[in-house]
């Protein structure tokens, strides 16, 4: 308490670094573009390469947002999963939405063609994958949802999750198996998660839905806190235990729900970024967990798109192994080298 | 006041009950003439404060933040401490005595310590009424006598009226002003010196391997 002053520090760092990354991430690419023209794109829009002015505004710019947008938020959903279950391995897709979302997107691509339906043209346009990924999402998480009001324990919505989530995994590796190699091509290029591919609109929708999420986060701090303790104590804190689950569930659909909609699953961000936080900053109040969180997992995944595209190169990876290639052995060197785990 | 009974008779439950953690069995709970149903769970949280055994609560919390989550019924959306808090929390560190470690991780103290702070913080709640739960397990026989001793210097100095559950007959007759024996097909509540005179003591456990020795007013084992 009496170091508030230093995580404040360290929180405006932490903004730092996110804008710092945030111009690394928008002037490099496959396209060389010089930095001061990058500068002169996004202040002035006097630049010589009318081409660079429609890559930087229309391809990276809305590219940047997206990371920002998606790392932020899988990051906070992971961290609300992880207080909300006292679990250190829980993580955004702990309620099956992205096995979910996996679902819905492999019965329009891949189903259409097993059952032999005739799948219009607009099932397997972008909005159309967006759609079948969220109603898979919600499907499966209403589904959670009621198996986990007849509980009182939060444990067992975890197994259920789980559960549903390798049910929903057993039935794409079945359509899969029946399903030709152009569709299944396109199944696994969408699992590969891609955070480039969204137009000015869709970034807008997605805010939406991020900002609605991150709004009910900041109301249940105080919760959050209290559920430090354990859900008992959490309850004689005056805390009611069933509205506080309810709005953690809606938060983490609304980010993690709209994310996987929009750019795949992403997989690592929501479930290292808490403790990559946790192990820079020993902090458990969620008023500094909560900032430092958000910037964390934009930083994270800023990085790991720059990564990703290669830059000076053609070709692109898919974020979701180079979220996992560059988090996972950061994760490992903090545990080993704190040899403490703070949870 | 303690709550004493065989494994299994139910302490634990009348006291979650009471603590409205779990709804009754059957029957009714009235707090100052109040159902218990009908109190909100914020108010209740100034009315009632608990020490619970066994909790998942994060270990890497520091003593104060922890002592300071019992102000959370009283502080604004966002949990800020105001001056009024933060004095409550100076008490209730400095009635457990725990003002040296209260800079610690909770990671870092010994079973008997983390009780202290847990009682720290239900103190910090500022309640009437405060309940726990076999507060004394886990510790050796000189904290769990410390523990106690504690507990009752509390309800002296603070007027409290403090219920715990305890398996530590022999110390709970030196200590309580009142018990509550819980018994499968009875519940009787008297002073500690009533309960051993009406001969209660005798009939709690099977008389096969320890008997109540009225002259020293503590279980002997049968020899």
């Amino acid at each position: 308490m009496q170091t508030s002053r230093t995580y404040t520090t360290v929180l405006f760092l932490l903004l730092g670094v996110t804008v710092a990354v945030w111009f690394l991430n928008i002037s490099l690419g496959s396209v060389n573009i010089p930095f001061k023209d990058v500068l002169a794109v996004l202040f002035s829009s006097e630049v010589e390469n009318d081409n660079w002015h429609y890559i930087i505004m229309e391809y990276r710019i809305p590219k940047a947002f997206t990371s920002v947008l998606a790392g932020s938020g899988l990051a906070v959903s992971g961290m609300l999963m992880q207080t909300m279950f006292r679990n250190p391995l829980a993580g955004p897709y702990v309620l099956g939405l992205s096995s979910g979302a996996s679902l819905g997107v492999a019965l329009v691509l891949m189903g259409a063609t097993v059952f032999g339906g005739v799948a219009g043209s607009f099932l397997f346009s972008k909005w159309g994958l967006v759609i079948a990924s969220s109603l898979g999402s919600l499907l499966v998480l209403l589904a959670v949802m009621l198996a986990s009001v007849r509980l009182k324990d939060t444990m067992a919505i975890l197994i259920i999750g789980l559960m549903f989530a390798s049910l929903t995994s057993a039935v794409v590796s079945v359509l899969a198996y029946f399903s030709p190699a152009a569709q299944l091509q396109q199944y696994v290029f969408w699992s590969y998660g891609s955070v480039g591919d969204l137009s000015w609109n869709e970034l807008g929708v997605l805010s939406f839905f991020w900002f609605l999420g991150i709004v009910i986060a900041l109301f249940s701090i105080k919760n959050l806190n209290s559920l430090l303790l354990g859900e008992q104590y959490a309850r004689s804190l005056g805390m009611n235990i069933g509205r506080n689950r309810a709005l953690l569930i809606i938060s983490t659909s609304f980010l993690a729900g709209s994310i996987t909609a929009f750019a795949g699953p992403i997989a690592f961000v929501g479930l290292a970024v808490p403790h990559l936080i946790r192990q820079v900053i020993p902090v458990n109040d969620h008023r500094i967990l909560l900032p430092a969180v958000i910037l964390g997992g934009a930083i994270l995944l800023l990085l790991c798109d720059t990564v990703a595209q290669m830059p000076g190169s053609e070709y692109t990876l898919p974020i979701n192994a180079i979220t996992s290639l560059v988090g996972a052995p950061v994760v490992i060197w903090l545990l080993v080298r704190k040899r403490k785990f703070l949870f | 006041m303690a709550v004493v009974g065989v494994n299994g008779v139910g302490k634990s439950t009348f006291l979650r009950t009471i603590s409205g953690v779990q709804p009754a069995l059957s029957g009714k709970i009235k707090i100052k003439g109040e159902n218990l149903e009908n109190i909100s769970p914020e108010r209740l949280a100034t009315m009632i404060s608990l020490v619970l055994t066994e909790q998942p609560l994060s270990k890497n919390l520091g003593v104060a933040e922890l002592v300071a989550l019992g102000r959370q019924p009283y502080t604004n959306w966002i949990g800020t401490l105001t001056i009024e808090d933060r004095k409550k929390i100076k008490e209730a560190l400095a009635l457990v005595k725990i003002e040296e470690i209260q800079a610690k991780k909770c990671y870092e103290l010994s079973d008997g310590q983390l009780q202290k702070v847990l009682i720290a913080r239900a103190l910090a709640q500022d309640t009437p009424l405060m309940i726990l739960d076999e507060p004394t397990s886990h510790l050796d026989m000189y904290h769990k006598a410390q523990v106690l001793k504690l507990l009752r210097d509390l309800s002296l100095r603070t007027q409290k009226v403090v219920i715990f559950a305890t398996h530590e007959i022999n110390l709970a007759l030196q200590l309580c002003d009142k018990i509550i024996l819980m018994k499968p097909n009875e519940v009787v509540q008297d002073s500690p010196q009533q309960l051993i005179q009406k001969g209660h003591f005798e009939s709690i456990f099977p008389a096969d391997l320890i008997v109540f020795d009225r002259a020293t007013e503590s279980f002997r084992i049968k020899t």
